[in-house]
């Protein structure tokens, strides 16, 4: 690992890994909720229906930015209407995509000249981040994440007991609809830097892994911020060793955290089977 | 219109596009009642990698896309059927998929070309040779689901008093994952990724809310699939004259809004008739 340490004296190595940490933290705790409420698709969605809103935003000539993050707002706003008094919000969820990746191939293809400036978005461009974009990274997710704590509270309530929550007074509608928008929000400002694919993938995984290993919230967060740091700090050092993409590595990453965790618990759960029926 | 129906291109591509169609709808109208949307949709999107890979080697992009499709469908079905695990695995597995799709883009640029085919599809431009295989896959796929109809559609309603009588739950809903895959492979190749996860669902939903009789519901969703589908190609070849035939929108994105479209209306007529 020489090669890498004498690579940390590059500020764009720097700007990669703040970046990246900044994303894992704000996925560990975004990601708390999303594995939690089972909000994964929306999640994938939300980060792929800003893709349309770039898309549009370039044809017309403005900040792809801008025109992802109106997307990504009205699309919470659509998956949150779609769901509403709906069990099977899913399927409101795949068609919403669906038609703003129709939309998104529409704008493409009357813009086809930019296309490749939008296509980077999918990927990211963790190696050519500057100082001051991951200072705005920093800001958008510190909004984030003064939302979600303002809201935590009543979230976690009408997450695990949504009908106890509802007789209780709490605004549980309102509660998805917000949740929502800070799912958008965060996929909308961290897409630019590190890609739809690693938003993704350290909102889930991280999250879902320490979830395998704890129930308890302030333990599986932490646990959670640990593993987003790894999962950032080793895709990074592979994709500097590689030179393949650093999507590649996180996401590999991710999942091999979430296989492990799972493992770990299902080892756990058949001891503590063997335990319970000794005669067995 | 004439010239529309004219053209051998236009015929073979609303030929195949109603037996994908058809597939789709049949197929996902249990994906709707199983919950398995983000899976139905992961699956394809898995599968582009694969297709798109294939057509880099020289394969047929469709043995490509099976082959990851499947695999994805195996790989969801494994993590457990339980659906917050389910939801995670499979957004897992479709992000590292995702990352096998950024490597092979970046050793070989001209894997973009390959994916953006796949991913809007190339209907107008179908190769005759194809017609024959997507007729035989659509006819294994809606065979396979006729032999498990009823003891899926069971499994499906009520998971817990299927098991109880007897009916393998967990067997059944592993084949149908993979029968799943195998039916939106077909159907991306011939209508593009982008929308078969609209084909998938859209359709199904639609007559869920318009018919309760599960046999008569698929039947609707067949009809309202091949009706989006159609009204979709018909609608992007009449895009050229917009333009004044300087270019056409995409199928894709017609098929899309429609599906979502008739999504929303039979849910407003639902909840004006159940008011």
């Amino acid at each position: 690992m020489p090669d890498l340490a004498a690579g940390l004296a590059h500020p764009y190595l720097q700007n990669a890994l703040a970046g990246g940490l900044i994303v894992a933290v704000l996925g560990a705790f975004v990601g708390y909720f999303v594995v939690l409420r089972g909000a994964a698709f929306a999640t994938h969605a939300l980060s792929q229906i800003g893709f349309a809103g770039a898309a549009g935003a370039v044809l017309i000539g403005i900040e792809p930015v801008v025109g992802l993050l109106a997307f990504s707002l009205l699309g919470a706003a659509g998956l949150g209407a779609l769901s509403l008094r709906s069990r099977t919000n899913d399927v409101g969820t795949a068609l919403l995509l669906v038609a703003s990746l129709g939309t998104g191939a529409l704008f493409l293809a009357l813009a086809s000249n930019f296309a490749s400036n939008v296509v980077s978005l999918l990927f990211g461009t963790i190696v050519g981040v500057d100082r001051a974009q991951v200072g705005l990274t920093a800001v958008a997710a510190a909004c984030a994440l003064a939302l979600l704590a303002a809201i935590a509270r009543p979230l976690l309530y009408a997450t695990v007991a949504r009908a106890a929550a509802r007789s209780a007074g709490v605004p549980v509608v309102a509660l998805d609809f917000a949740f929502l928008g800070i799912v958008a929000l965060a996929a909308a400002v961290t897409v630019p830097i590190v890609g739809a694919l690693l938003v993704f993938s350290l909102m889930l995984g991280p999250a879902a892994a320490a979830g395998c290993i704890s129930a308890r919230p302030g333990v599986a967060l932490a646990l959670a911020v640990a593993l987003g740091a790894v999962a950032v700090f080793g895709g990074v050092a592979a994709a500097y060793e590689t030179d393949w993409p650093v999507g590649f590595f996180i996401a590999t990453i991710a999942l091999l955290e979430y296989v492990a965790a799972r493992s770990i618990a299902a080892a756990r759960a058949g001891a503590g089977r063997g335990r319970a029926t000794p005669a067995a | 219109m004439a010239e529309f129906f004219a053209s051998p291109n236009v015929q073979a591509a609303l030929v195949a596009s109603a037996i994908v169609a058809a597939l789709s709808a049949a197929i996902g109208y249990f994906v709707v009642l199983r919950g398995l949307s983000f899976a139905g949709h992961a699956v394809t999107d898995v599968g582009l990698t694969g297709g798109a890979g294939a057509m880099l080697l020289g394969l047929d992009p469709l043995f490509g896309l099976i082959a990851f499709s499947v695999g994805a469908a195996t790989a969801v079905g494994a993590f457990g059927p339980r659906a917050r695990e389910r939801d995670v695995a499979t957004g897992l597995v479709l992000a590292f998929a995702l990352g096998i799709g950024a490597v092979f883009l970046h050793l070989q640029t001209k894997f973009a070309n390959a994916q953006s085919t796949l991913l809007f599809g190339s209907i107008f431009d179908l190769d005759p040779a194809l017609l024959r295989v997507v007729a035989a896959v659509g006819v294994f796929a809606i065979a396979a689901i006729a032999a498990m109809y009823r003891p899926l559609l069971f499994a499906s309603v009520a998971p817990e008093v299927a098991r109880s009588a007897g009916v393998p739950v967990r067997a059944l809903g592993f084949a149908f994952l993979i029968v799943m895959a195998i039916g939106v492979a077909e159907t991306a190749q011939i209508v593009g990724v982008l929308i078969s996860t609209a084909l998938l669902v859209g359709p199904a939903e639609t007559a869920i809310a318009l018919v309760r009789d599960p046999l008569r519901g698929i039947v609707c969703a067949m009809a309202i699939g091949i009706g989006v589908t159609w009204l979709g190609i018909a609608l992007a070849f009449a895009s050229f004259d917009w333009s004044r035939g300087a270019q056409s929108w995409p199928v894709s994105f017609f098929v899309a809004l429609l599906a979502l479209a008739a999504y929303v209306a039979a849910r407003a007529y639902r909840r004006v008739r159940d008011a």
